[in-house]
C-alpha cells in the first residue's frame, strides 16, 4: 500500500520531558483516521510536528509523491505543499467577512505579487460559494466571521482548510464544544472530506469517534499504544486502563 | 461576485482626492506666489511639508495600522530621502557659486578648481575640503532621485529581511526599528560620515537652476507637488489595502500563526509592505527637506518615529484618513504651539509658556485618545456613519 504520509520514529522532548517518544505513523490517500488518547499525550504536538511548527530531535516526516521531506521546509512551505490544519481552538479571522476568509484560503497562487494582481474570478466566486453550501454558511457570506456562533466559526474554518484542496487534512478537536447536531454535520462534514483526500481527526469523544466509522490509533505518552477499529481498540486492556478506565 | 472598482469598495477615498483636490486649488489660488496672497510663503511652505507628514503617516498606517508591525524607524527612511534630493541641491548650487565667483578670474576656471572650490564651500565646516565618495553621483539629479528610492528601500529590505526571517515580532522588533534609527542617526553626527555631520545638508529651499524665480512661487510648487504625490500615496495605498493582499496583511496582524498554516509566506508579505512603506516615506522625505531648506542628524532621532506612531495613533489606525488627520492635526498645532503664536496663560504665580508646555500637552492628549477614544479621531466618523444609516 502506498502511503501519503510516513512518519518514522519520530521523537520530541521539551526541557527533558518526552512528549514525543519514537513515534511511527502512516496513512494512505483518502484515509479518514482517528486519533485518541489521554490529556498530554501528545496528539497536538504530533500535528504540530507534521505542520513544521515543532522540530523533531528525531526521525523522518515524508509526504506525498514523489516523496518530500516535510522537516527541510517552512510552515508555509508544508502548508502550499497540501497539508491543511485546523488548530484546537478555531481560528478565523474575526474582522473578515465568511467570504474573504474563504476567498483566501482558496488554493491561488499565495506569493505577494500574485496575490496583489488577483482579480476575483467567476470561477473563484463559484467556489466559495460551493463551499458556503457545503458548510451551512451560504447565509453568511457577507457577515463579519466574529459574528458567528461557536459552531459556525468551526465551520468555516473546516470550509476554509477544504478551500485549501490539501491532500492531507489534520483536525485537531473539531466537536469541542458543539452541540449534537453540530457534531452530526461536522462528522459528515469530514467524511465527505475523506472520500478526496486523507483525514486525521484528533477528538476525545468517543460517540463523535464511532460515528466517524473509521480506523482508530490510540496514543500514550508519545507513543502508539494500539491501532485498529473502535471496537478492536477499546477492547485492549492496555487502552482501559490509561485511557478509558479514569 | 462582480469586481468592483477602488472607489466603490473603499468610499472614502473619492471624498479623500476631492478634499484633498479642492484644498490645493483654493490655497494656490490664495497664495503669494499664484493668487491673491491671502497665504503667506512661510505658511505655505508649513501647509507643504504638512501634506509630506500626511504621506509618511499613511505609510505608517500602512505597516503598523493594516500589517501590524509597529515601525519605529520610518523616520530613518524620510531622512535618508531628504539627504539624497539634498545632496544634489546643495552640489549643483554650490556649483553655481564656485562658478560664478571663480568667473573674474583671468584665466577660465579649470574642473579641478571647481571641484576644489565645491569641496572647500560644502566640506570647510568639517574640516575637509575633499569631496567624499558618497556624492559620488550630486551632480546628477536623475541619479540622486533614484537614489532617493534605492538608499531607503534597500536598507529597508535588508533590515526587513534579517529582522522577519528570525521570526522578531511585536516589542522587540519595535525595539530593532529604533535602533537602527538611533545608529544611522548616530552615524550622521560623525563628521567624517560624509554628510557634514551635526551641520547637515542646508540651503535647500535654494533650486539649482531656478534661483531667478521667488521663494513665493517655487514654495507653491513643492505645494503642489506635495500635495500630488500625497493623492498618488493614498491611491496607492487605498489598492493594495483593498483587494485580498490587504486581507492577507490585516490577516497576519490579526493572527501570524494561522495564516503561515494556509500557505501564506508571511515573512515575505512583511517585507513587502516594509519596503514598499519605507520607499513613501523616502519620497516624502525628499519633498519635505527642500521645503524646510535644511535637514541634519537630529531629525532621524528615534523620538521622531516615535510621534509618527503617536500622530496615527490619535488619527486611528487601519484607516488611511484617520493618519492624514492625525498626522496634520498634531503636526499643524505642533507648528502653532511652538512657533511662539500660540499665546501664553498667566496664572499669577507661573506663566503656562506653550513653547515648553506643548510636548505636556501632547501627551497628556494621546493618553486622552488612547483611553477614551481607541479608535482615534478617525473613529468618529463610524459614528456618524452608523447615525446616516440608522
Ligand atoms: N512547546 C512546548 N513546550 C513545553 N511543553 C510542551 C510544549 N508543547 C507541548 N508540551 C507538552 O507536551 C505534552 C504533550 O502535549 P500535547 O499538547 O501534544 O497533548 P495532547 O495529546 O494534544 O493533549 P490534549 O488532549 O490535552 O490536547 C504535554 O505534557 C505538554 O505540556
Ligand atoms: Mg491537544
Amino acid at each position: 500500500m502506498s502511503s501519503l504520509l510516513e512518519v518514522t520514529s519520530i521523537s520530541v522532548s521539551f526541557d527533558g520531558f518526552k512528549a514525543i517518544n519514537n513515534l511511527s505513523f502512516d496513512i494512505g490517500e483518502k484515509e479518514l483516521r482517528a486519533i485518541i488518547g489521554p490529556n498530554g499525550a501528545g496528539k497536538t504536538t504530533f500535528m504540530d510536528i507534521v505542520t513544521g511548527k515543532t522540530r523533531p530531535d528525531e526521525g523522518r516526516v515524508r509526504f506525498g509523491e514523489p516523496q518530500m521531506d516535510l522537516l527541510r521546509l517552512s510552515e508555509s512551505q508544508i502548508a502550499r505543499a497540501g497539508v491543511g490544519r485546523k488548530f484546537q481552538r478555531p481560528t478565523v479571522f474575526e474582522a473578515q467577512s465568511v467570504r474573504d476568509n474563504l476567498m483566501m484560503a482558496l488554493s491561488n497562487d499565495r506569493l505577494p505579487f500574485a496575490v496583489l494582481g488577483y482579480r476575483v474570478t467567476a470561477k473563484d466566486s463559484e467556489r466559495v460559494a460551493a463551499l458556503a453550501a457545503e458548510i451551512g454558511l451560504s447565509a453568511e457570506l457577507d457577515r463579519i466571521a466574529g459574528e458567528l456562533s461557536h459552531g459556525q466559526k468551526q465551520w468555516l474554518e473546516i470550509g476554509m482548510l477544504l478551500a485549501q484542496e490539501p491532500k492531507l487534512l489534520l483536525v485537531d478537536e473539531p466537536a469541542a464544544g458543539m452541540t449534537l447536531g453540530e457534531r452530526e454535520h461536522t462528522t459528515d462534514l469530514l467524511r465527505r472530506a475523506a472520500e478526496t483526500r486523507a483525514v486525521v481527526v484528533v477528538e476525545h469523544d468517543m460517540e463523535f469517534v464511532r460515528r466517524l466509522d473509521c480506523k482508530v490509533t490510540v496514543l500514550h505518552e508519545g507513543s502508539v499504544l494500539a491501532e485498529g477499529s473502535l471496537d478492536h481498540v477499546t477492547a485492549n486492556s492496555e487502552v482501559i486502563d490509561v485511557y478509558l478506565g479514569r | 461576485m462582480q469586481q468592483r472598482s477602488l472607489f466603490a469598495r473603499q468610499p472614502s477615498v473619492l471624498i479623500f482626492i476631492s478634499l484633498l483636490a479642492v484644498f490645493t486649488i483654493v490655497i494656490t489660488v490664495l497664495s503669494e506666489g499664484f493668487g491673491l496672497g491671502l497665504v503667506s510663503t512661510s505658511f505655505i511652505k508649513i501647509l507643504g511639508k504638512t501634506l509630506c507628514l500626511c504621506l509618511i503617516a499613511i505609510a505608517m498606517d500602512l505597516v503598523w495600522g493594516y500589517c501590524g508591525i509597529l515601525s519605529l524607524g520610518h523616520f530613518a527612511f524620510f531622512g535618508l530621502g531628504g539627504y539624497m534630493i539634498g545632496m544634489w541641491l546643495m552640489y549643483e548650487r554650490t556649483k553655481d557659486i564656485v562658478i560664478t565667483s571663480l568667473a573674474g578670474a583671468e584665466l577660465p576656471a579649470t574642473a579641478e578648481e571647481i571641484r576644489e572650490g565645491i569641496g572647500t564651500q560644502i566640506f570647510g565646516v568639517v574640516g575637509g575640503a575633499e569631496i567624499p565618495l558618497v556624492w559620488y553621483f550630486a551632480d546628477s539629479l536623475f541619479a540622486q532621485l533614484a537614489l532617493v528610492v534605492l538608499v531607503p528601500g534597500l536598507l529597508a529590505l535588508v533590515f526587513g529581511w534579517l529582522a522577519f526571517r528570525s521570526r522578531v515580532t511585536g516589542v522587540y522588533l519595535s525595539i530593532l526599528t529604533q535602533a537602527m534609527t538611533l545608529a544611522l542617526s548616530l552615524y550622521l553626527f560623525q563628521n567624517d560620515s560624509g554628510l557634514r555631520g551635526n551641520n547637515g545638508l542646508s540651503g535647500l529651499q535654494n533650486i539649482p537652476g531656478l534661483t531667478h524665480l521667488p521663494q513665493s512661487v517655487v514654495s507653491v510648487w513643492f505645494f503642489l507637488a506635495s500635495a500630488f504625490a500625497l493623492g498618488a500615496g493614498y491611491l496607492l495605498a487605498a489598492w493594495v489595502v483593498s483587494g485580498k493582499f490587504g486581507n492577507v496583511i490585516r490577516a497576519i496582524r490579526d493572527d501570524e500563526t494561522r495564516i503561515r498554516f494556509m500557505g501564506y509566506p508571511v515573512e515575505a508579505y512583511k517585507l513587502v509592505v516594509f519596503t514598499l512603506t519605507a520607499v513613501i516615506a523616502a519620497i516624502a522625505g525628499a519633498l519635505y527637506y527642500p521645503q524646510a531648506g535644511i535637514i541634519n542628524p537630529a531629525e532621524i532621532a528615534p523620538i521622531a518615529s516615535i510621534y509618527l506612531a503617536v500622530w496615527v495613533a490619535i488619527g486611528g489606525r487601519g484607516r488611511l484618513y484617520g493618519a492624514v488627520i492625525g498626522a496634520a492635526t498634531v503636526s499643524l498645532l505642533s507648528s502653532w504651539f511652538t512657533g511662539g503664536q500660540a499665546p501664553s496663560i498667566p496664572l499669577g504665580f507661573y506663566t503656562i509658556n506653550w513653547v515648553d508646555w506643548w510636548q505636556v500637552l501632547l501627551g497628556l492628549g494621546f493618553v486622552l485618545v488612547t483611553l477614551f477614544m481607541p479608535k482615534g479621531i478617525g473613529g468618529l466618523f463610524d459614528r456618524l456613519v452608523r447615525k446616516d444609516a440608522a
